[in-house]
């Protein structure tokens, strides 16, 4: 143990948390944001937020007495913002699983401050999410279909078709992402009912804290399924942005049926996510003023995952174009070329500045360490994430017959879909801010250097050190592994 | 206080070094039904305390074969089974198109295992816990470490026991009662 930290410390010398906090002061820290009554600026925000929520509803209502007649949807682009919306939300969300699960596998005990964060993200924008493909279908009181429940008809959904594949994916992704999000909550939501001040915050913390006392014996089944969970929810996001872009490639549509789309979403999916996560963080933490937690650190890690994802991106773009060519097939190289300096071009360039070349000043450790610039660029990025899935649905608008092209244009009621899609996110967003530890406290508490048992400060007192030394390496092992 | 039953000895330990070696020097002196709390998982805690491993595991392999079977099950036996359409050429059943939903119902069931998993071997939701008698105890969520040994175990004697904790580094050693106060 006390190697590993030496390790670790030679790796990423600027400690976890700073401003040297206790396990009392990382708890007041946390729940004081949650107990204090809101701010002026939460509440501001808060109605702006459910302006934009208002927007959707109305913007639904309409679509749903009306029908999709009202967005701008054509022959041939029979998917307009719709599914721009829904491929743009998932994307967000892969982040906060990333940061949740694949780095707590890799051990990067960096992310314990803002995973919580992450998570609630994930799921606020899959709830976006879900919403694109319910309203997109129609008649909206027919969704049932795409479940396997026996009904009147003796039908059964079509197992072959990715779109089912989809609903499975999302579906599961959300769930997992919800109990995964919920399971991290419990110890702190168990903080908030011992420190409830009124019987409303007694009884709702204490319900959802199921009478989380702390326990070893528990803490010890409550690791070994996070850990799982973790597990799970790798593979998962890893799936979910597959089966995603499987809505696509699995069509005959030119630049759609290709197999670079599976890895090409899911590096965009992180690329974008980690976007929306610094959108988020950095104004968050100044304003709830967590900069002790949320360090500079955070941001700059970031900003290197953004730098290395968007060249990943910027190398599918490339690449799409060489085997557009290579193929040799003319609708496929129709497509491209069409896509850069067809009526579409300007969308096409947005997203290459916003994606490829804007994240390139990351380069720049000044840049990605300053707070400005870092939430500039990741708006960029947010834009510039959006404008690629408009890019990739707007392949329609030119198929295979010149007599049926078209150009979409959404319409008033397509924007107040997606103006209406953050205005969800974001009362989403602040409810859980304003009434959900933002941090998770047992997570940060036990990243803490005198939350070893070994570490140097408490001096191991007595003979007992000497001896118990193999014991407690086999246990460390044990508490690991077993 | 006379008519209450006791339910254990509950002290309060300064940090998590002092609380491990506390837990191994209960674990030495042969005591069974102790319990260790603290606001995060202590490492090295359960092979101090010496528990086995955890069940979780074997709960998500359950979960996660039943998925894979359910969704096996599903998509054969509705496609190729109750009501076969021909779409597209494509055959009524293939394992390839299968895997996506096969893969997805058996991560789904495999965190239900997880976490449902976790909450019922931990006896979970417990509203009242004699514990919640100590006014002390409240503090285990934020900062505060224990150690509490029942009554039911054998090793158990209210002298001795409360002894033991104390010189192992307890404080506050505090009788703790069995009913809601």
């Amino acid at each position: 143990m006390a190697t590993h930290d030496s390790q670790s410390e030679t790796i990423f010398p600027p400690p976890l948390v700073s401003g040297n906090p206790t396990f009392h002061s990382i708890t007041e820290a946390v729940c004081s944001v949650v107990e204090a009554p809101p701010s002026k600026g939460w509440i501001a925000s808060f109605l702006v937020s459910l302006m934009g929520l208002g927007i959707l509803g109305i913007s639904v209502g309409w679509l749903f007495w009306e029908g999709t007649g009202v967005w701008g949807l054509n022959q041939p682009v029979s998917w307009g913002l719709a599914i721009v919306n829904f491929v743009f939300w998932v994307g967000i969300g892969h982040a906060g699983t990333l940061i949740s699960a694949i780095l707590f596998l890799f051990r990067q005990k960096w992310r314990t401050s803002i995973n919580r964060f992450a998570e609630a993200m994930t799921i606020f924008a899959v709830i976006c999410a879900l919403v694109f493909p319910t309203i997109h279908v129609g008649r909206v009181w027919l969704l049932y279909w795409a479940l396997p429940i026996p009904n009147q008809m003796g039908m059964w959904p079509n197992f072959r078709s990715p779109l089912l594949w989809d609903v499975f994916a999302v579906s599961t992704y959300f769930t997992v992402s919800l109990l995964f999000w919920f399971t991290g909550l419990i110890p702190d939501l168990a903080t908030l009912r011992d420190r409830a001040k009124n019987k409303i915050a007694y009884w709702g913390y204490g319900l959802a804290a199921l009478g989380w006392r702390g326990a070893n014996r528990h803490w010890q089944n409550y690791e070994k399924a996070y850990l799982i969970l973790a597990g799970l929810s790798a593979p998962l996001v890893l799936s979910v942005h597959t089966i995603v872009s499987f809505d696509f490639a699995v069509s005959v549509i030119p630049g759609w049926h290709t197999t670079i789309f599976p890895p090409y979403f899911v590096a965009g999916a992180i690329f974008s996510g980690f976007a929306m996560v610094l959108t988020l963080a950095i104004p968050a933490r100044k304003i709830f003023k967590l900069e002790d937690f949320i360090t500079v650190r955070h941001i700059e890690n970031m900003n290197k995952i953004i730098l290395t994802t968007g060249m990943m991106v910027g190398y599918a773009y490339a690449m799409e174009f060489f085997i557009a060519w290579y193929s040799a097939s003319e609708y496929e190289s129709f497509t491209f070329v069409n896509r850069a300096f067809g009526p579409y071009a300007w969308a096409y360039w947005i997203m290459v500045s916003c994606n490829v070349i804007t994240p390139q000043l990351f380069w720049s450790k000044k840049i990605r360490t300053s707070m400005t610039w870092s939430f500039v660029l990741s708006i960029f990025v947010n834009i510039g994430m959006w404008f690629e899935r408009f890019v990739i649905t707007m392949s329609l608008h030119r198929d295979y017959l010149p007599s049926s092209w078209d150009y979409y244009t959404p319409t008033l009621w397509d924007f107040g879909c997606l103006v209406g899609s953050f205005g969800l996110f974001f009362t989403l967003f602040l409810l859980f801010l304003k009434f959900l530890p933002s941090i998770a406290m047992a997570e940060v508490k036990g990243v803490l250097p005198q939350a070893d048992p070994h570490w140097a400060g408490y001096g191991h007192a007595g003979d007992h050190a000497h001896e118990g030394q193999h014991a407690h390496a086999a246990a460390d092992k044990g508490g690991h592994h077993g | 206080m006379a008519e209450q039953r006791i339910w254990g000895l509950v002290a309060e330990f300064e940090n998590p070094a002092t609380l491990l070696h506390a837990a191994t020097g209960l674990r030495d002196a042969g005591y069974k039904r102790y319990e260790v709390w603290s606001p995060f998982p202590v490492h090295g805690m359960d092979g101090a305390m010496g528990l086995k491993r955890s069940l979780v595991p074997w709960i998500v392999l359950g979960g996660g074969l039943t998925g894979m079977t359910a969704a096996l099950l599903l998509q054969w036996w509705t496609g190729a089974v109750d009501y076969p359409v021909m779409i597209g050429g494509k055959p009524l059943f293939a394992f390839e198109f299968a895997t996506p939903v096969t893969f997805e119902l058996s991560v789904l069931l495999s965190a239900f295992g997880a976490v449902f998993g976790m909450i019922g071997l931990n006896k979970l939701p417990q509203p009242f816990h004699p514990l919640d008698n100590v006014p002390m105890f409240r503090r285990v969520t934020d900062d505060a470490f224990f150690i509490s040994i029942e009554v039911r175990d054998p090793s158990f004697n209210l002298l001795k026991s409360r002894e033991l904790l104390e010189s192992l580094g307890g404080r506050h050693v505090t009788v703790v009662e069995e009913g809601e106060a």
